[in-house]
């Protein structure tokens, strides 16, 4: 498989695009693995990527019950940002954002990561002292790209969003995380995978696991739709079936309940947008970022109860849409185009888990609720560290699942233990 | 749309309703270990098929109601009063 580079993709241009090749191979499952990754989303090609790299293991397979990217992976509205406040995650999620800015390099593939800055509107003092808190706590732990806008720098900056004093709720400002922004998810997907099969990973699709062998405490085998496959070590990356796959495993209930979040894009228009722009208030909650198609991406609440199909239900559609309208008023004529929905891993506080677990060599990633996208890089690194090493370093020690009987709840929104409210 | 009937307002759309969560859980004693109370709090069994959960009639008759329901295919098969004692008021006998 070829480097890519300018000369290829000029060359490529005059020579009628014929010159690429696979970018990765299809691979078939062997019997032995010394280290197994079930899940081929973007947290699993991640470990998978940076196993291979950072650490010696051996032999790395990574199976995939359906096609990679066919998850969360390739459904989410590709928010990326660090602008989290509570110890551990603070250091976790900035580390991921240094990791994205030299991701595209790192993996010879554009992952088209655009820093276009993500822009919370701010409606009352109330949300501007509790957001001015949390920005100033990051400034003060050493990041410093976090700042407060008043109503005229939002206004000269993105003109055409609802400004009327009349409107619900008025706008008076925003908190903007400058380095934030998004990134082509399916691009990561194919980056990562791309990336990892070079190093020698296999990563074998339509392999989903059925069952989990165990003796004495440790996973010995894993039964596969294309067969049975031995292993010493196993990295769980599931997300949303995280729940189904630990119990396969004999280990009963988690801090996890999967509920599903949906996603809407509407027809291309020209460029209209060149941030990330959050909308929360008065029960409202509302994302919105423009594709490089020219769609406009709008995210929302999840649909309020527990659930494992992949299809939305019609209230947060119109919740979605009259958020956008509220705050956009120009987009009222567009038609959406296209509506999904993906299972998410929801966690009692709103974290996720990276960690060892009661079996000796299976680990734990998972919990992402809705933010495993911005997490991917660092998500990937810390799990393969964890999964080479056998133990935890200080920065995940607390993306554990003993965390609740320490009293140490990770919880962002103070929201308390009840997944659904986590957003 | 999820229809839920309520025993008490007949059938209505499900965003009249706030879902509560699992209907399994049963708290410890208040002076039971603690371990049992990490459990009821933060460890679900987050079942992929039928269940049973609660939910609140919030925008209807406010009462709280047991479902019982498939999380896959959101098929609903019962919905009786949460409340016990209310449920075999109602001809509920389980
Ligand atoms: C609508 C939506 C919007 C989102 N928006 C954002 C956002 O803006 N920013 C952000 O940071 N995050 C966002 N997220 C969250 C993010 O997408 C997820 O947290 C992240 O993708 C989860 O990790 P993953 O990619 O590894 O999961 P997935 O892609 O779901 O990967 C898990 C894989 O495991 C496979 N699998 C399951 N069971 C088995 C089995 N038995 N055997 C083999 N394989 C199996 C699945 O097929 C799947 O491919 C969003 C999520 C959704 C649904
Ligand atoms: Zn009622």
């Amino acid at each position: 498989m070829s480097q890519f580079s300018a000369w290829s993709v000029f060359w490529n241009g005059l020579s009628g695009q014929k010159g690429w090749t696979r970018q990765w191979r299809d691979s078939e499952p062997q019997t032995k693995y010394d280290v197994v990754i079930i899940g081929g989303g973007l947290h699993g090609l991640a470990t998978a990527y940076y196993l291979a790299k950072n650490h010696d293991v051996g032999k790395i397979a990574v199976l995939e019950k359906g096609w990679i990217g066919g998850g969360n992976a390739g459904r989410n509205t590709t928010i990326v940002r660090s602008n989290y406040v509570l110890p551990g995650n603070r250091e976790f999620y900035e580390h991921s954002l240094q990791l994205w800015e030299e991701l595209s390099h790192e993996l010879n593939y554009n992952v088209m990561f655009s820093q276009r800055s993500h822009v919370t509107l701010l409606h009352n003092p109330g949300a501007v002292d509790a957001v001015a808190r949390r920005y100033n706590t990051m400034r003060l732990t050493g990041n410093n790209d976090v700042e407060m806008w008043d109503l005229e720098r939002l206004k000269a900056t993105i003109p055409h969003l609802n400004y009327a004093p009349s409107a619900r709720f008025p706008i008076t400002g925003a908190a903007v995380q400058t380095r934030a922004g998004t990134a082509r998810h399916d691009a990561v997907i194919w980056g990562y995978a791309r990336a990892a099969d070079k190093l020698g990973v296999d990563i074998i699709q339509q392999c989903e696991v059925t069952g989990i062998n165990t003796t004495q405490g440790a996973i010995t085998r894993i039964e596969t739709s294309r067969g049975s496959i031995e292993t010493n070590k196993v990295g769980l990356a599931v997300a949303g079936n995280t729940s189904r796959l630990w119990q396969m495993a004999g280990l009963g209930n988690l801090p996890i309940e999967s509920h599903k979040l949906q996603a809407f894009v509407t027809e291309p228009v020209k460029p209209l947008l060149d941030q990330v722009v959050v909308f929360g208030m008065g029960g409202a909650h509302f994302y919105m970022s423009q594709s490089d198609k020219g769609g406009m991406v709008f995210g929302g609440d999840l649909d309020w109860y527990k659930s494992y199909a992949q299809k939305g239900n019609l209230p947060v559609a119109e919740d979605v849409t009259a958020s956008a309208i509220s705050i956009m008023p120009c987009l009222s004529r567009l038609r959406v185009l296209r509506q999904w929905a993906g299972i998410v891993d929801m966690s009692m506080d709103g974290t996720h888990f990276i960690c060892k677990t009661p079996l000796s060599n299976l680990y734990l990633n998972g919990g992402w609720n809705y933010g495993g996208f911005k997490a991917t890089p660092a998500s990937g690194w810390h799990f393969a560290d964890l999964i080479a090493s056998d133990r935890p370093n200080t920065l995940i020690e607390n993306f554990d699942l003993e965390r609740f009987a320490r009293g140490v709840n990770i919880d962002e929104r103070g929201a308390g233990p009840d997944p659904k409210l986590h957003g | 749309m999820l229809r839920i009937n309520c025993p008490f307002c007949g059938t209505r759309d499900h965003n009249e309703f706030t879902y509560g969560g699992d209907g399994s859980i049963s708290y410890p004693e208040l002076d039971a270990p603690m371990e049992d109370w990490i459990k009821a709090v933060f460890e679900r069994e987050n079942i992929c098929g039928r269940q049973t959960e609660t939910w609140q009639h919030t925008l209807g008759c406010r009462m709280w109601l047991r479902v019982e329901r498939d999380t896959v295919t959101h098929e609903i098969f019962s919905v009786t009063p949460a409340d016990p004692k209310l449920a075999v008021a109602c001809g509920d006998d389980a």
